[in-house]
């Protein structure tokens, strides 16, 4: 089990010796090192390791605990849904898109609802997406910026032994997946964010719901500054690791937490406001480390940020009740609505009623728009939106046809989980876990 | 609904060929994506042009004809520009691209410093240009994005890699690679990235097919996604 692979000329590594380690009796294997004198390894880690944040693969070559060369194996999440959408309708697309970055199932939908609309023309007017649609998509990316850093926190702490931060992190975004799940009927993969508004009015009830946990955050987010900023095991863990000044970022693509952790205040909710961030009062967080410790205080002051967000978002709501949430066009506007009946939630009878007994042209219209859906325009458009790990970008093309011609999401994770070599070469194997953790990436968003 | 497709934008008069990316690509035949049979409504002799939007002339308005001629003067020519909802694409030819993008990065009228990532088109009707890569790019400094489009044949799926201008774009150019089969000539590491090594074909593609088998339901037989009706 532990002998020297006898296909080791294989991996294309001359001179070198590959040893299998797979839980054996690991004096065979010192023994077999012995024979061995240098102290340089190659080794795997991932894509089945708990601190590899899901399944990332790292090639770490070793000088002893030094870390000489890091790289990333990627694809092991890689489900097609770019091309399955090319077989979907324009709307199906949101199902679909929901499922890449799975801690930020908002984003993705806004994103890609948001290059759909440049295409169809949707402007912000009156004639655009409805006032209510706009805030309520801003409302339900902030409560999704809170969890999706809780839990990047949470499993950053995890993964250094802070077990208390983990398990608090999960107890709060418990909190927000019940306000999802109240909202838009599911803790995640929502589909809820669909061209030209939302699919549905915010419930009865919300907006208590929404205040109360606003209140409660306010108690709680101070637990984790309490917990951690001034903690020498945690700061001795984070600080100075991970480095990457903003030269690094911009040639790497970098943005988000990591590029604003060199003290640049790049965020595209300011730069480049979109479904009317413009109009909500909240400051962008930098810090001036450009490392672990940096990012971890700018997730845990953009919570803050998010929840002074979502508070205003509640108050218009509250001045906004019955007004619309789709477009008034019915050429894109989803014909039917759901409504509580007495076996659960369901298509709304009313619909029913009319299409079935009262107008053979609403029964046709609701038809084409289901089964074949609407046609947007030939030409292509970038809707870039500011997720929690940086830019989001909907690259949408469309050839005039009711399905996606391609669309091609430029995900956050996936470009900033190139800066791995250039964070962990030069330090301790330690360190790899805490940079890659201070990334933040998700592999559903990496692979997608 | 379906007499939208009819509004779609009036080709440009001048010629875009060798630059493809605006105006014409095809036509649309027929109404429900039912062809084969015999046809009594009538729909099925419908022909709608499929055509992307045009390129645009001058003045372009906004700091766009700044752009233009920054960019004209490295091209030494005038560059093919498309506005559309509100974005401005150059459209330019892959062997113009390296020398291009060092300068939207480097010069100090442009200033585009961040790189969104290259994304693959395919349009397999585009003789000569079936292989389309857009680069989005950034401009911190002005606050602009604009996009750049380039194409290669099929024959020749070759393109300069811009891993030297922006190194953000070692992974997407792999990933390009791996799903359209683009080769981006001077790239360090020109491998797959997220298909397995040994995999055969580029799955993006529109040849590739997207799988899945027919499900039975209650003696019914629902086809694979791929296999239903398209509208097209």
């Amino acid at each position: 089990m532990s002998a020297p692979h006898d296909t080791a000329a294989d991996f294309d590594a001359p001179g070198s010796t590959v040893f299998t380690a797979t839980g054996q009796d690991w004096d065979q294997l010192t023994d077999l090192l012995k024979e061995t004198p240098e102290e340089r390894v190659v080794v795997n880690m991932g894509p089945q390791h708990p601190s590899t944040h899901g399944v990332l693969r790292l090639i770490l070559e070793l000088e002893g605990e030094n870390v000489t060369e890091a790289r990333c194996g990627i694809g092991y999440l890689h489900t097609g849904i770019e091309k399955n959408m090319e077989y979907r309708s324009w709307v199906q697309g949101t199902t679909f898109v929901t499922r890449m970055d799975y801690l930020a199932p908002l984003f993705n939908e806004t994103a890609y609802v948001l290059g759909v609309e440049k295409l169809l023309g949707i402007s912000d007017g009156p004639d655009g997406v409805p006032e209510k649609a706009q805030v309520m998509r801003v409302l339900l990316m902030e409560l999704n910026r809170i969890s999706s850093h809780l839990v990047a926190i949470a499993t950053g702490g995890m993964e250094i032994g802070a077990l208390t931060v983990m398990t608090i992190g999960f107890r709060e975004r418990e909190l927000v997946l019940d306000l999802f799940e109240l909202i838009t009927g599911l803790r995640m993969n929502h589909a809820f964010i669909r061209p030209g508004g939302v699919a549905q009015d915010l419930p009865p009830g919300a907006l208590d719901e929404i205040r109360d946990f606003i209140a409660l955050m306010r108690k709680r987010l101070p637990e984790y500054a309490a917990l951690c900023n001034a903690n020498p095991i945690f700061r001795g863990r984070l600080e100075g690791v991970g480095h990457l000044d903003l030269e690094g970022c911009l040639a790497l693509g970098i943005t988000g937490p990591v590029l604003r952790s060199t003290g640049y205040a790049w965020d595209l909710r300011k730069t480049q406001p979109y479904s009317g961030y413009e109009d909500y009062d909240f400051d962008v967080i930098t810090w001036d480390t450009a490392d672990s410790y940096g990012r971890f205080r700018v997730r845990l002051a953009e919570m803050d940020e998010s929840l002074r967000i979502v508070e205003q978002a509640a108050d218009r709501l509250s001045r906004l009740e019955g007004a619309p949430v789709m477009v008034a066009d019915k050429k894109i506007a989803w014909p039917s609505q759901l409504a509580i009946g007495t076996d659960g939630m369901g298509n709304s009878l009313d619909h029913i009623r009319h299409i079935m007994g009262e107008s053979m042209e609403a029964l046709i219209h609701h038809f084409k728009l289901v089964t074949e859906g609407f046609r947007v325009p030939a030409g292509q458009a970038y809707a870039a939106i500011e997720s929690p790990r940086g830019e989001l970008g909907a690259h949408v093309v469309s050839d005039g046809g009711t399905r996606p011609y391609r669309v091609h999401f430029r995900d956050p994770s996936f470009t900033n989980l190139q800066a791995t070599s250039v964070m962990s070469e030069g330090g301790m194997v330690a360190d790899v876990i805490v940079a890659i953790a201070s990334i933040d990436p998700v592999m559903g968003g990496v692979d997608r | 609904m379906s007499d939208e497709t009819g509004k779609v934008p009036e080709a440009t008069t001048e010629s875009t060929t060798g630059f493809p990316g605006a105006g014409e690509i095809g036509a649309r035949v027929g109404m429900f994506g039912v062809t084969g049979s015999g046809d009594t409504s009538g729909y099925g002799g419908l022909v709608r042009t499929v055509a992307l939007p045009p390129l645009a002339t001058r003045p372009y308005g906004e700091w766009y004809d700044q752009l233009a001629d920054a960019v004209a003067d490295s091209l030494g020519e005038e560059p093919r520009v498309v506005l559309h909802a509100g974005e401005l694409t150059l459209i330019v030819r892959r062997e113009q691209l390296p020398a291009l993008m060092r300068q939207l990065r480097d010069d100090a009228r442009l200033r585009f410093e961040l790189c969104s990532g290259v994304s693959g088109v395919h349009y397999p009707d585009q003789a000569g240009a079936e292989l389309h890569a857009v680069y989005h790019l950034l401009s911190m400094t002005f606050n602009r994005r604009i996009r750049v489009e380039t194409s290669a044949p099929d024959s020749d799926p070759h393109l300069p890699s811009l891993v030297s201008v922006y190194p953000t774009l070692d992974w997407h150019e792999r990933e390009t690679y791996d799903m359209f089969g683009l080769i981006f000539d001077g790239h360090p590491s020109m491998s797959r990235i997220l298909m397995p090594d040994d995999w055969v074909g580029h799955p993006q593609r529109k040849d590739y097919p997207l799988g899945g088998i027919p499900v039975d339901y209650h003696g019914a037989t629902i086809a694979p996604p791929d296999q239903r009706r398209s509208y097209a």
